[in-house]
């Protein structure tokens, strides 16, 4: 990998990347409902052997104070009535074997802990909560699978993604899930598209940095699904992966491949001990 | 009706009587504002919630003339004044002619 | 009917270009204003507008707006295909005549609220809000 870092273009990608009117994340602390306080700088995990410094930051850190105020109250935080329509879904009979999530379930807040651990290795097979959550609708409700990034879906991803809110990032890298974390990390140092950019370039080397009118994270996914002004909706980790490698140039994988799983692994290990803030908002 | 709209208000319980109390009201809607196209290119109608009106025990607090641009999913914080215990009444009205309303009661002491 | 010169060149302006160029909505908005107004003078004291320096989204733009003793505030986007936004009439158990909102700006331009107050008199005023385009799709 340490080649790759050293073809580093820091001086400007194309033209791309102006000098910082801003410059790192600010130093504003996030804490929501007025007492829950989130973690969104930490020190950077091992594995990362320094390669965005010292201190890992949530994105959180990187948004204007306008959009940094949308997640300081859930009432606030228009996500929330995405979770809310998840929240009925939750008890919602649906599918051919006539149950609902509450059936076997005895409530969202049996998930705790669970989105700070994903993605994980079952069977064999990486696993990301979208596959846990359609695998329970085909095998046990007998329902149709939900559509990766859609509204239903991620407002229940949300829903269990806020009942670890507040917990650290936590996902296993070695034994059994060495073998896709190490795929997953080939990619982020991969360079696609016409314009020739890896994960790396804008999230490790250039964080804090302005590319054209936006404010360059380090493109942590502990505040995922966020809700975003742009679509004013939910938006999944893939989806967000999609439209990195897109505007790159390149042809994107799917959401749901193999690859973004792989890769939401290896993202989120760089995240290791940031809050999860689900659902955050972005801009 | 459009698709799953979900309202939420935001009041508190109990109030002095006399108190301005803050209100936060949420509403989930597409808010389409008749501006965009879809794939195919035709214009996809305007559907907006055009109206927006507070009450409490039947006098007004505000009332809101909303147009398309106006976000996604309307938000809305003011001040009330409470007179006595009672109950707030929230309306929004869809262009569709849908009528969504939320109450919330209040306590004075 | 006494045209004055602005309304002259406005209109000449308007026939020559409205098929060929959306128009920016400037025209609309003293239209819109007249409309609300009256055509009364309008002040601008007692009235004041929060609005972001730089949105990182149009599409969610944080709005807040305050007149001490106005029955109505109407608020415009200039730049805006319509430039109607919103109008608040406050009612007798409104505590402040203030409100916020969050509003759709299709680009760098002025956000301007007008009151009505009490007395039959208007005071305005306006804000620039920069909208940050060309950032990363998602």
């Amino acid at each position: 990998m340490k080649n790759i870092k050293a073809l580093s273009v820091t001086a400007s990608i194309m033209g791309l990347l102006a000098a910082p009117a801003v410059a790192g994340p600010d130093s504003d602390s996030l804490v929501i409902n007025g007492e829950l306080e989130m973690v969104t700088e930490t020190a950077a995990p091992e594995h990362l052997d320094g390669a965005v410094g010292d201190t890992i930051y949530s994105g959180w850190r990187f948004r204007t104070d306008e959009t940094q105020a949308l997640q300081l109250d859930d009432f606030d935080n228009p996500a929330m009535l995405t979770v809310d329509k998840a929240i009925d879904y939750f008890n919602t009979v649906d599918g051919s074997e006539g149950k609902s999530c509450a059936s076997c379930h005895e409530g969202p807040e049996e998930f705790a802990g669970l989105t700070a651990s994903l993605p994980r290795v079952e069977d064999g097979k990486l696993v990301v909560l979208e596959d846990i959550i359609n695998g329970h609708r085909a095998e046990v409700m007998g329902a149709e699978p939900w559509k990766w990034s859609g509204q239903d879906m991620q407002g229940m991803v949300a829903l269990i993604g806020l009942q670890s809110r507040g917990m650290p990032v936590d996902v296993k890298i070695d034994g059994d899930a060495a073998p896709f974390w190490e795929q997953g990390k080939e990619m982020y140092y991969t360079r696609y598209g016409q314009l020739e950019l890896s994960c790396a370039n804008c999230h490790e080397q250039n964080y804090g940095n302005m590319i054209r009118a936006d404010h360059l994270s380090q493109g942590q996914t502990n505040g995922f699904p966020v809700y975003r002004l742009k679509q004013a909706q939910l938006i999944s980790k893939h989806n967000r992966f999609r439209g990195c490698i897109r505007d790159t140039r390149a042809e994107t994988f799917a959401e749901g491949s193999d690859e973004f799983r792989a890769l939401e692994l290896y993202v989120a290990s760089r995240g290791n001990g940031l809050s999860i803030e689900t659902p955050a908002v972005r801009q | 009706m459009a698709d799953g709209v979900k309202p939420r208000v935001k009041v508190p319980s109990k109030a002095a009587a006399g108190e301005a109390i803050v209100i936060k009201t949420l509403i989930s809607h597409q808010m389409e504002s008749g501006q965009r196209k879809d794939s195919d290119g035709n214009v996809i109608p305007r559907s907006i919630i055009n109206r927006f009106t507070a009450d409490f025990n039947g006098q007004n607090v505000v009332d809101v003339t909303l147009e398309p641009a106006i976000s996604t999913n309307p938000y809305f914080e003011f001040e009330a004044t409470v007179p006595e215990s009672g109950e707030f009444t929230f309306t929004w009205y869809d262009d569709d002619g849908s009528v969504y309303t939320e109450t919330k009661s209040v306590e004075t002491s | 009917m006494k045209l004055t010169r602005r309304e002259t060149i406005f209109a000449g302006f308007g026939a020559a270009v409205a098929t060929v160029l959306p128009l920016p909505a400037l025209a609309s908005v003293d239209d819109a204003v007249a409309a609300f107004t009256g055509g009364a003078d309008v002040g601008s004291d007692g009235i004041t507008l929060n609005t972001p320096e730089i949105a990182e989204n149009g599409n969610t733009v944080p709005i807040e707006v305050s007149a001490p003793g106005a029955v109505s505030i109407m608020i415009l986007a200039a730049g805006n295909p319509n430039p109607d936004v919103a109008t608040f009439n406050f009612g007798p158990l409104a505590a402040s005549q203030s409100a916020s909102t969050r509003i759709r700006l299709a680009g760098t331009q002025d956000v301007i609220a007008v009151a009505k107050m009490a007395d039959g008199s208007f005071v305005r005023t306006a804000n620039e809000v920069k909208v940050t385009i060309g950032g990363c799709g998602g």
